[in-house]
């Protein structure tokens, strides 16, 4: 990979050993893409944000980075580990909540934007067509890729922090418009046709797919169910952007019932559940308004959680929404997200119902509890009264 | 066999080979190198001090971190081999000083469950 000098310096350790950290991140996602050259980014949206996703380990990396590291471009940041307004009502320890205010701290420190979400292109206003960007969030980099008209890699939480302190990414994958080509097709064949279809669809794309894919046989795809696709695709693969329609070349592969029925096994552990939770990605205003009139004058018989960015906040609360929620026995939580929650434990939990295939990967592997996937229609009809 | 290399270092150990992709965050338990994916060939397998031999990363982009927190806890591989380096475990590797390298598939295919090797990636090499 060419560097400019500017660049070699600081690979060098010239402006300091955050720069020289930043670089060696880059020049190593550089060689496994083969890269020639840098480019400049915009805006970069980070993972490892939640305490419970990186750990000691992360918490003492942020902390010791932001004694001195600056963001050069605008950053946003993942969703944390809890909503600091309810987190007294859930019985997690001390010792988490501290970790999780010092790596809050230290992502603002360096300067991100504190939006804790994992749809950025939802809530903030998007650059022009073609803008190169840093999203490190599977769903998040896939939607810019596919449906906001961006460019990014599916960016690690490193590569994406590594831009977010240079205003720099590696040109290379889905970068480069000729690499955005998909050399394969999945054809859309399911009956069900619903945000569950779509996010099992995306789950078995992700698997056989390189950097993008074709989907074929979708005619039009609501938020939900879009949303959906993306997370299930970022769980499974390492494919960054899909199109819609049937590529001439490469090859074709059916996503029937039988496909999905195996997907769905493979994911689907329990019959029911003792909590609901929904909101992965997190719920966005038109999901809040739409379930709002999908509850009326219905009520849940467990209990439910619905993950939401603060953005949101205040609209939900003057729309009227959050009483509605409330009155149907929802509760609405902030600032995080069903992956890897810290408020849903197995000592207390057996099996959760969902309607997120993503959330069903990481409650399974990450929580150890079991899940029961269905889609929201469904999860009304059964769990409401 | 010479090999491409991705993140720089030298190291010597036994090879843990995994047939299929590794999600680090969901798959790896960070604070022990055990594979708690049900659903992975070498679940329940433990990958410190190994040299983990594996198609890809996939899945989360703060695999990256579950790299780092590895390293941290004393219980990541000694080197990585993959066939196509994604930018998770390529990342993940070059903060944690663990050496990365891509083989070339018949190389790669050569390497077996509990081989000896050195992973050379000063010289490009696997010896």
């Amino acid at each position: 990979m060419e560097l400019t000098k500017e660049e070699e310096s600081a690979l060098a350790g010239k402006h300091g050993e955050t720069l020289a950290l930043a670089y060696r991140v880059l020049v190593a996602i550089g060689e496994a893409t083969g890269a020639d050259k840098l480019i400049p980014v915009e805006w970069a949206h980070l993972s490892g944000v939640n305490y419970n996703t990186i750990g000691d380990a992360g918490e003492k990396f942020l902390s010791h980075l932001s004694e001195d590291a600056k963001f050069k471009i605008k950053t946003t940041v993942n969703p944390m580990g809890f909503d600091s307004d309810s987190v007294s009502k859930f019985e997690l320890d001390e010792e988490f909540i501290k970790k999780q205010q010092s790596i809050r701290q230290s992502y603002e420190k360096m300067g991100a934007i504190p939006s804790f979400s994992c749809i950025p292109y939802e809530i903030f206003e998007l650059p022009k067509k073609g803008t190169q960007v840093s999203f490190a969030e599977s769903n998040a980099a896939i939607y810019a890729n596919s449906i906001s008209t961006l460019k990014t890699n599916k960016e690690s939480a490193f590569s994406a922090l590594a831009s977010a302190l240079t205003g720099k990414s590696i040109y290379s994958d889905l970068r480069d418009d000729e690499s955005r080509k998909p050399n394969l097709t999945i054809r859309m064949k399911t009956k069900q046709k619903d945000e569950l279809a779509y996010g099992l669809l995306g789950y078995f794309a992700g698997k056989k797919a390189g950097s993008s894919v074709s989907i074929s046989g979708v005619k039009e795809l609501d938020r939900r169910s879009c949303k959906s696709l993306c997370a299930g695709m970022g769980t499974s693969g390492s494919c960054g952007m899909f199109t819609f329609g049937e590529e001439e070349k490469g090859e074709k592969i059916d996503f029937d019932d039988k496909e999905m029925k195996n997907v769905k096994d493979e994911l689907n552990t329990a019959e029911s559940g003792d909590v609901i939770t929904l909101g992965s990605p997190q719920l966005g205003l038109e999901e809040i308004s739409d379930l709002t009139t999908k509850l009326k004058g219905r009520s849940f018989r467990k209990r439910c959680m619905i993950f939401c960015p603060r953005a949101i906040q205040g609209q939900v609360r003057n729309l009227g929404y959050d009483k509605e929620l409330s009155r149907a026995g929802a509760e609405v939580l902030y600032d995080c997200c069903i992956c890897l929650t810290p408020l849903i434990d197995k000592e207390n939990v057996d099996s959760v119902i969902t309607n997120s295939v993503k959330g069903a990967y990481y409650l399974r592997t990450s929580n150890g509890v079991d899940v029961n996937l269905k889609n929201l229609d469904q999860i009304i009809q059964e769990e409401t009264k | 066999m010479n090999v491409k290399i991705i993140v720089r270092g030298k190291a010597k150990g036994t090879v843990l080979c995994a047939e299929n992709p590794v999600n680090f965050l969901g798959g790896i338990d960070k604070t022990t190198g055990r594979i708690r994916d049900e659903h992975h060939d070498l679940f329940d397998k433990f990958v410190g001090d190994k040299i983990l031999v594996f198609p890809k990363g996939i899945g989360s982009s703060v695999g990256a971190y579950t790299i780092y927190s590895l390293k941290y806890n004393k219980c990541a591989p000694l080197a990585m081999v993959c066939l196509n380096a994604d930018i998770t475990t390529a990342s993940g590797c070059a903060i944690s000083n663990i050496p990365l390298v891509v083989a070339q598939k018949k190389d790669y295919e050569s390497l077996k469950d509990g081989q000896e090797i050195t992973v050379d990636a000063i010289e490009g090499k696997i010896l």
